[in-house]
C-alpha cells in the first residue's frame, strides 16, 4: 500500500519537475536575449566589439556604451524625449478622443450611428502600410511632415479604431441607472462624464493608454518615412541608424545600449499594468 | 459629440479617398491613367517581392504555430508558477519589432554576436560563419527572431480558445474511452477552429506587412532577395520617389489584404456553422 502511494508520489514529482524544467527552459529562451543585451550594454568600451561570452561585465561596470550612443544624432536624451513626447502625446490624445467617441457611441442616438461605427471598425482591417503614401502627401500638404506633432496625429488616427471600440464597450458595461441618478442630482453632460463616469471606465482608459503608448513608442515604418530631420528621430530610427554604422564600423555597444533604452520602458509598463494589457488583447482578439 | 466623430473620421476617409485617386501623382502630378498598373504587371522585381512575401508568410506562420500551440497547451494547466511562465514567454511581444530586430542582428553578427560562440560551442557551426551572408542562414535567423517575438502573442490567443472549451466535453470523451491524442484531435481541435482561424489570420496579415525586420536586419538581404512587398513599396515611394507607382502597389496590397479579410470572415462563419 505504502509502496503504491510512494510510487505515485514519485511519479507526480517526476512530472512536476519535468513540467517546471520545461517551463524554466522556455522562460530562459524567451528572457535570455534581454538579459544578455542589458548586461552587455554595461560592459567596458573596449569589450563592445567582442562577443558577449560571458555576457556580464568582466572589466567592471561602465557606461561607455551609453556614452557612445549619446554621440549619435542629437544625443540620446533628445531622442528619448522625442519618443516619449510622441508616445505620451499619442496616449493622451487617443484617450481624450476615444473617451468622447466611446461615450457618444454608447449613449447617444443619432443618424447613421451604426454605419459610422462599422466604418471605424472596418479601418482596423486596413493596414496603414498600404495608405502610407497618401498619408505622406496629406501631411506634406498640411505642413506637418517632418514634425513630431504630425507623427503623433498619425499614430492617434491609427490607434483610434481599437480605442473607440474599447471605450464603447467600457461605457456599455456601466449601468444606465447610475447615469440617471447622477442626472437627477444635477450633473450636466461634461461634468457627468468626468465626475461620475470617468472613475467607472478607468480600466478601459488604462488599457487604451497602454496600447497607444506601446504602439507609438515602438512604431518604426511611419516614423522612418515621416521624419527626415536628424534631431527629430525617435529612438527606433536612431538606433537603426547606429546599426547602419558610421564610417563602415558599427558600434555594437551603442546598439546594445539603444536596445536597452528602447525595451526597458516597454517591459516596465507591461509588468506594471499586465492585467489591463491582457484585457485589451482579449477584447482586440475576440472582436 | 458628432463633431468629434467627424473630426477623426475625416482623416481616415480622406486617406481612403486619396489612395483611390493616387495614380495621377507622378513627378509633377500628371495624369497617366492606368499606366502605373500596367507597369506593375511587367515588373519582375514586384513579382519577386510578392513571391518572397508569400514564402516568408507561409514559413513563419507554420513556425509560429508549431511553437505556439504546444506552448498554449503547456501554460493552459493550472499549476504553480504558470503565471510566471506565461509572462516570461509573453515578454518579447511588448517590445517593438524594431528593438527585437536590432537585438537579434547584434546576436547574429559574426564578430561581436552571441549566436556564433553559442552554436560553435554546441559544435553546430564554424565559429567564423557569417549568418547574414547567405540567404538561407539569414532567413533562419530572422525567422527565429520573429518566432521568439510573436509566439507569446499567438500563444495567448490560442490559450483563450483552449480555456473556452468546457472541461466536461473532455471528460465525457475520456469516459467514452478516447485516449489523450484522440481527445485532442476529435474534441479540442474542432472546438478551436474559430480561435485558430483568428490567430492564423492575424499571423498571416502581420507577415504580409513585414518590413522592420528586413529593413533593419538585412537591408533587403543578400542580392536583394529579401525584399518584401512593403519594403518594395517603401523603396519605390520614398527612395526612388515614384509615389504614384508606390500608391498603385499599395492599392494592390490593400486588395490582397481585403481578400484575405473576406476569407477570414468566411472561415469564421464556417467555424460557427459546425458546432
Amino acid at each position: 500500500m505504502t509502496g503504491k502511494t510512494q510510487a505515485r508520489a514519485r511519479r507526480a514529482l517526476f512530472s512536476a519537475s519535468g513540467y517546471h524544467g520545461t517551463g524554466i527552459l522556455l522562460a530562459v529562451f524567451f528572457l535570455a536575449p534581454f538579459a544578455i543585451t542589458i548586461l552587455s550594454s554595461f560592459r567596458h568600451g573596449t569589450e563592445a566589439r567582442l562577443p558577449p561570452v560571458p555576457p556580464w561585465p568582466t572589466n567592471g561596470v561602465s557606461l561607455d556604451a551609453y556614452r557612445s550612443l549619446d554621440s549619435f544624432g542629437a544625443g540620446v536624451w533628445q531622442h528619448t524625449l522625442n519618443s516619449a513626447a510622441v508616445a505620451i502625446g499619442t496616449a493622451l490624445l487617443t484617450v481624450a478622443v476615444s473617451l468622447l467617441a466611446g461615450y457618444g457611441f454608447s449613449r447617444y442616438r443619432f443618424k447613421f450611428k451604426n454605419a459610422l461605427f462599422v466604418l471605424i471598425i472596418a479601418t482596423l482591417m486596413i493596414p496603414f502600410q498600404s495608405i502610407l503614401t497618401p498619408l505622406f502627401i496629406i501631411l506634406a500638404k498640411l505642413g506637418l511632415n517632418n514634425s513630431l506633432i504630425g507623427l503623433t496625429l498619425v499614430y492617434v488616427t491609427l490607434q483610434l479604431p481599437f480605442s473607440v471600440f474599447m471605450m464603447r464597450n467600457a461605457f456599455d458595461a456601466v449601468p444606465k441607472e447610475i447615469e440617471e441618478a447622477a442626472r437627477i442630482d444635477g450633473a450636466r453632460d461634461l461634468g457627468l462624464l468626468i465626475r461620475v463616469l470617468l472613475p467607472l471606465v478607468l480600466p478601459g482608459i488604462v488599457t487604451v493608454a497602454i496600447f497607444a503608448f506601446l504602439n507609438s513608442w515602438n512604431e518604426f515604418l511611419a516614423a522612418l518615412v515621416l521624419l527626415s530631420d536628424n534631431s527629430k528621430f525617435t529612438l527606433p530610427i536612431l538606433i537603426s541608424a547606429v546599426r547602419a554604422g558610421r564610417l563602415g564600423a558599427i558600434d555594437w555597444g551603442a546598439v546594445q545600449a539603444g536596445v536597452t533604452v528602447m525595451s526597458v520602458p516597454c517591459l516596465f509598463v507591461f509588468l506594471l499594468l499586465q492585467r489591463y494589457y491582457m484585457r485589451g488583447l482579449m477584447t482586440g482578439a475576440v472582436k | 459629440m458628432a463633431l468629434v466623430i467627424v473630426f477623426f473620421i475625416l482623416p481616415v476617409l480622406f486617406t481612403f479617398w486619396m489612395s483611390l485617386h493616387k495614380w495621377p501623382l507622378i513627378g509633377a502630378s500628371s495624369f497617366i491613367g492606368l499606366r502605373n498598373y500596367v507597369r506593375m504587371f511587367s515588373d519582375t522585381r514586384f513579382y519577386s517581392a510578392l513571391g518572397f512575401t508569400a514564402y516568408y508568410t507561409v514559413i513563419i506562420t507554420i513556425a509560429i504555430f508549431a511553437l505556439a500551440f504546444p506552448l498554449a497547451i503547456f501554460v493552459e494547466r493550472q499549476r504553480r508558477m504558470v503565471g510566471v511562465y506565461r509572462t516570461a514567454i509573453f515578454m518579447p511581444v511588448v517590445v517593438g519589432l524594431a528593438s527585437a530586430s536590432l537585438l537579434w542582428v547584434w546576436f547574429g553578427n559574426v564578430d561581436s554576436g552571441f549566436l556564433n560562440p553559442l552554436l560553435a560551442w554546441l559544435g553546430l557551426v564554424d565559429p567564423k560563419s557569417n549568418f547574414f551572408a547567405s540567404f538561407d542562414s539569414a532567413f533562419v535567423v530572422i525567422c527565429v527572431m520573429v518566432v521568439w517575438k510573436v509566439a507569446g502573442f499567438t500563444m495567448i490567443i490560442l490559450l483563450t480558445g483552449l480555456q473556452a472549451i468546457p472541461t466536461e466535453l473532455g471528460e465525457a470523451a475520456r469516459i467514452d474511452g478516447a485516449n489523450r491524442w484522440k481527445r485532442f484531435i476529435y474534441v479540442t481541435l474542432p472546438l478551436m477552429r474559430k480561435t485558430m482561424a483568428l490567430s492564423l489570420i492575424l499571423s498571416v496579415t502581420g507577415s504580409i506587412l513585414a518590413f522592420d525586420q528586413f529593413y533593419i536586419m538585412t537591408a533587403g538581404g543578400p542580392q536583394n532577395k529579401m525584399i518584401t512587398v512593403v519594403y518594395y513599396i517603401f523603396n519605390q515611394s520614398f527612395v526612388s520617389f515614384n509615389l504614384g507607382y508606390g500608391a498603385a502597389m499599395s492599392l494592390v496590397l490593400l486588395a490582397i489584404l481585403v481578400l484575405i479579410s473576406i476569407f477570414q470572415l468566411w472561415l469564421l462563419r464556417v467555424g460557427e456553422d459546425r458546432p
